[in-house]
C-alpha cells in the first residue's frame, strides 16, 4: 500500500484503511489518504478500479466494511457530493431542484443561495425550465450546483466534466479553482489524465481497488520512468504496466 | 419529509398522463368488475316458431284448462324472442347469427302433452355459434325449460289432485271426452258397510264384501297422502340455506367491495413503487442517502403519499357507487378505517416492489405482474380447486394485502360478518413485513 507522504498536519478529510467487497470482488482495499484544506486531489485509474466506490464511501453513501472517514475536527457541515450521472429531478424546474436540496441541506438563506447558484451556473434565464428540457451540459451544471449549495468544506466530484463542452469545462474548473482558493478541499475522479495534470495539486492512482500512487504529476512521471517533458498519460500507462495492471 | 412530499406532489402534478392513468385505470377496472358481477348476462336472442294450430292453444287435462301461452311466456321471460313463420326462417336466423338459437314447437305438442305419460311432449332447439355461445344458450334454454316444466308440473299436479279428490269424495269427471259420475271411496265405504250389515249371518257374502270394504276404508284413510306424494314429485328436493358465518353479502355490494379493493391496490402499488423507483431512476437516492433524508423517512413519505391518493380516489369512488347501489352511510367510519388500513398495506407493498426496481417502468411492470394474480387468487372459492391447492392459495393470499383488504372493506361496507379488527390486524402485520422488505431493498440502492 502506498502512503500519503504529502499530507498536511490538519487534513480537511482523512480516510483510513477503507475496504469494500462486492461479492468476491475486493473493490477497495486498505485505502488511506488525507486531503488538506484548499487541496485539489484527482483520483485516476482504469475502469473498475474502485474510484466511484471510494468516492461514495467518502460521501457517506456507502458504508465501508472497515476503516473510517473523518473530517477536520469541529467540522459539522456535510461533505458535498456531485455524482457522475445527474442526480436531480427532471420533472422539477432548475430553481425548484436547487430550492428543494437547499432546504434538505438546511441552508440558512434558501432563496439567496438559490439566486447565487443560478448566477454561478449562468442559468438565471432557465430557472423556471424543467430539468428534462435542458441540454446534458446544463443539467450537469445544475448537478454540480446542487453539490455546492451548502458550501461544503470538502467537495467530491465523480467525472465532473464528462458531459460538458470545452467552454463549460473551462468555466467549471475556474469555479472549482475559486473554491479551493477559499479553502474547500476538492476530490475528483477522472479518466482524463490531462485534466488531472492541468488542475490537480496531487494525483492518486487506484487500480483493482488498491491505492498505488499518491503524488504530483512530475512524481508520477518519475515513477513511470518517463522524462519531465513526456506525456503523463504514457507515464501513467507505463506505471500501471510495471505494477502488473 | 414535508419537502419531499411537496416535491413528489409537484412531480405528480407535472405527470398528467400518469395521474390520469392512475385514476382512470382503477375506475375502469372497478366499473368492469362491478358490471360483470352485478348485472346479469345479455338476453340471448331466440328464433321462435310455434306450429301449434290456433285451435289447440289450450290443453285440457281432465276438467282443467292450461293455456299454452303461460308455458311459452315462462320460456321467453329472459330471452329476446324473434318470431318466424317456418323452420327455414328459423334456420336462417340462427345461421346468420341474428338469433343464437332457434326453438320450434311441433304441431303435435299439445296432443303429446294432453296424453301425458304415453309420450313426452318435445320441442326442437337449433344451435349455432362458437362453443362458448352454444354452451351459454344451451344452459339458458335448459334452465328456462326447467322453469317452464316446473310451472306446467304444478298445474298438472293440481289437475291430478282434483282427480284424487273426486276419487275420494265422489263427483263428476271428464276423461277423453267421456263423462263419468263417481260415487267416491268415502261413499263406497259407507255403502259396503251397509251391505255388510244387510248380509246378516250370510258368512259367505260377508267374506266377499269384507276385503272390498277394507280396501275402501284404507283408501279413504290414506288418499290425502297421495296428494303429498304428488307435490313431492313436483319439487323432489327443497333447499334449506344455512350460512355458517355472519350475514350473506349480496353479490352487487360484494362487487362494490371488490371493485374498491382492486382500485385501491392498483393506485397504491403503482404509485408507491413508481415514486420510490423514481429516486433511483433519477439517481437522486445517492444524494438523499448522505443523511439528507433518512431511509425510513423516505419510505414513510412514499407510503403516506400513495396511501392518501388511493384513499381519496377510492373514497370518492365509494360515494359515487353509493348513488347506484344502496350502501349504509352510517357505516362510513368503518369505510374510512378499512380504506386507511388497506391503503397503508398496499402502499407498503408498493415501496417494497419499488425498492427492487431500478426504474419506474420496471417497478410498474413488476407491480402489475404481482398485483393481478394476487387479486385473482384471492377470489378462488373453496371447492373450486383441490383442497391441497386451495391451502396453497390461502397461504399465498394471506401473505399479501389483497385478501385481508377485501375482507376489511367487505366487512366495513356490507357487515359481511368477517371481523374488521382481525383483517386490520392482519394488514398491520403485513405492513411490518413489507416495510422491513422495503428497508432491506433500500439498502441495496446505495
Amino acid at each position: 500500500m502506498a502512503t500519503d507522504a504529502a499530507a498536511p498536519a490538519a487534513p480537511a478529510l482523512a480516510a483510513r484503511d477503507l475496504n469494500k467487497h462486492f461479492g468476491d470482488r475486493h473493490a477497495v482495499r486498505d485505502v488511506s489518504f488525507d486531503v488538506a484544506r484548499g487541496e485539489l486531489l484527482a483520483i485516476i485509474g482504469p475502469n473498475g478500479a474502485g474510484k466511484t466506490t471510494l468516492l461514495t464511501m467518502l460521501a457517506g453513501i456507502r458504508t465501508p466494511e472497515t476503516g473510517i472517514v473523518q473530517q477536520a475536527p469541529g467540522t459539522t457541515a456535510r461533505i458535498g457530493w456531485v455524482p457522475q450521472q445527474t442526480a436531480i429531478y427532471s420533472k422539477l424546474t432548475v430553481a425548484q431542484n436547487l430550492r428543494l436540496f437547499a432546504k434538505l441541506e438546511k441552508v440558512a438563506d434558501v432563496e439567496d443561495t438559490v439566486e447565487r447558484m443560478l448566477m454561478q451556473t449562468g442559468l438565471e434565464d432557465r430557472a423556471d425550465d424543467e430539468l428534462g428540457s435542458l441540454s446534458g451540459g446544463n443539467r450537469q451544471r445544475v448537478n454540480i450546483a446542487v453539490g455546492l449549495l451548502a458550501d461544503p468544506p470538502v467537495l467530491l466530484l465523480d467525472e465532473p466534466s464528462g458531459a460538458l463542452d470545452p467552454r463549460q469545462r473551462d468555466r467549471l474548473w475556474g469555479f472549482i479553482t475559486e473554491l479551493t482558493e477559499r479553502g474547500t478541499a476538492v476530490i475528483f475522479c477522472t479518466h482524463d489524465i490531462a485534466e488531472a495534470e492541468r488542475h490537480a495539486h496531487r494525483i492518486l492512482i487506484l487500480a483493482d481497488g488498491e491505492m498505488l500512487f499518491s503524488g504530483t504529476a512530475d512524481e508520477l512521471r518519475t515513477a513511470g520512468e518517463a522524462g519531465p517533458d513526456d506525456d503523463l498519460e504514457q507515464a501513467f500507462v507505463a506505471f500501471l504496466r510495471a505494477r502488473g495492471h | 419529509m414535508r419537502w419531499m412530499l411537496l416535491k413528489d406532489l409537484q412531480i405528480l402534478r407535472r405527470s398528467k398522463l400518469l395521474v390520469g392513468l392512475l385514476i382512470v385505470y382503477p375506475v375502469a377496472i372497478a366499473l368492469l368488475i362491478g358490471f360483470a358481477l352485478s348485472s346479469g348476462p345479455e338476453k340471448p336472442s331466440l328464433a321462435f316458431l310455434s306450429k301449434i294450430p290456433p285451435s289447440q292453444q289450450q290443453i285440457k287435462l281432465g276438467g282443467e284448462t292450461i293455456d299454452i301461452k303461460t308455458y311459452t311466456d315462462k320460456l321467453f321471460g329472459s330471452v329476446e324472442r324473434i318470431d318466424v313463420e317456418n323452420r327455414e326462417q328459423a334456420l336462417e336466423q340462427v345461421r346468420t347469427g341474428r338469433a343464437l338459437a332457434g326453438l320450434i314447437i311441433p304441431p303435435n305438442f299439445v296432443t303429446q302433452l294432453s296424453q301425458g305419460g304415453l309420450e313426452s311432449a318435445s320441442i326442437e332447439v337449433i344451435y349455432n355459434g362458437d362453443a362458448l355461445k352454444q354452451s351459454f344458450v344451451r344452459s339458458t334454454v335448459n334452465s328456462k325449460l326447467a322453469e317452464a316444466d316446473a310451472a306446467l308440473a304444478r298445474q298438472i299436479t293440481q289437475v291430478a289432485g282434483g282427480y284424487i279428490d273426486t276419487i275420494a269424495n265422489g263427483g263428476e269427471i271428464d276423461l277423453g271426452g267421456l263423462h263419468f259420475d263417481l260415487i267416491g271411496l268415502k261413499q263406497a265405504n259407507k255403502l259396503l258397510a251397509s251391505a255388510t250389515r244387510l248380509a246378516g249371518d250370510d258368512k259367505q257374502l260377508r267374506a266377499k264384501i269384507k276385503p272390498v270394504q277394507n280396501f275402501a276404508a284404507l283408501g279413504v284413510a290414506n288418499i290425502d297422502r297421495f296428494k303429498d306424494v304428488l307435490s313431492t314429485v313436483e319439487r323432489p328436493v327443497k333447499v334449506e340455506e344455512t350460512i355458517l358465518s355472519g350475514r350473506r353479502t349480496p353479490l352487487d355490494t360484494f362487487a362494490v367491495a371488490l371493485a374498491v379493493a382492486v382500485s385501491l391496490m392498483f393506485v397504491c402499488v403503482l404509485l408507491a413503487s413508481g415514486l420510490l423507483a423514481l429516486e433511483r431512476e433519477e439517481n437522486t437516492f445517492s444524494r438523499l442517502a448522505r443523511g439528507l433524508v433518512p431511509g425510513w423517512l423516505l419510505l414513510a413519505g412514499k407510503i403516506v403519499l400513495a396511501a392518501c391518493c388511493a384513499f381519496v380516489v377510492t373514497f370518492v369512488m365509494l360515494l359515487g357507487i353509493s348513488l347506484f347501489v344502496p350502501l349504509e352511510y352510517e357505516r362510513m367510519p368503518l369505510w374510512i378505517v378499512a380504506l386507511a388500513g388497506s391503503s397503508l398495506a398496499f402502499a407498503t407493498l408498493g415501496v417494497a416492489i419499488g425498492s427492487l426496481a431500478r426504474e419506474v417502468r420496471a417497478a410498474s411492470l413488476l407491480a402489475l405482474m404481482l398485483a393481478l394474480p394476487l387479486a385473482f387468487l384471492a377470489l378462488v372459492p373453496s371447492g373450486g380447486v383441490s383442497p391441497a391447492l386451495y391451502d396453497v392459495i390461502r397461504v399465498i393470499s394471506a401473505a399479501f394485502p389483497f385478501k385481508p383488504s377485501l375482507d376489511a372493506i367487505d366487512a366495513a361496507i356490507n357487515d359481511s360478518g368477517a371481523s374488521i379488527a382481525v383483517a386490520l390486524a392482519h394488514l398491520g402485520g403485513l405492513i411490518l413485513v413489507f416495510g422491513a422488505a422495503a428497508w432491506a431493498g433500500l439498502r441495496r440502492f446505495a
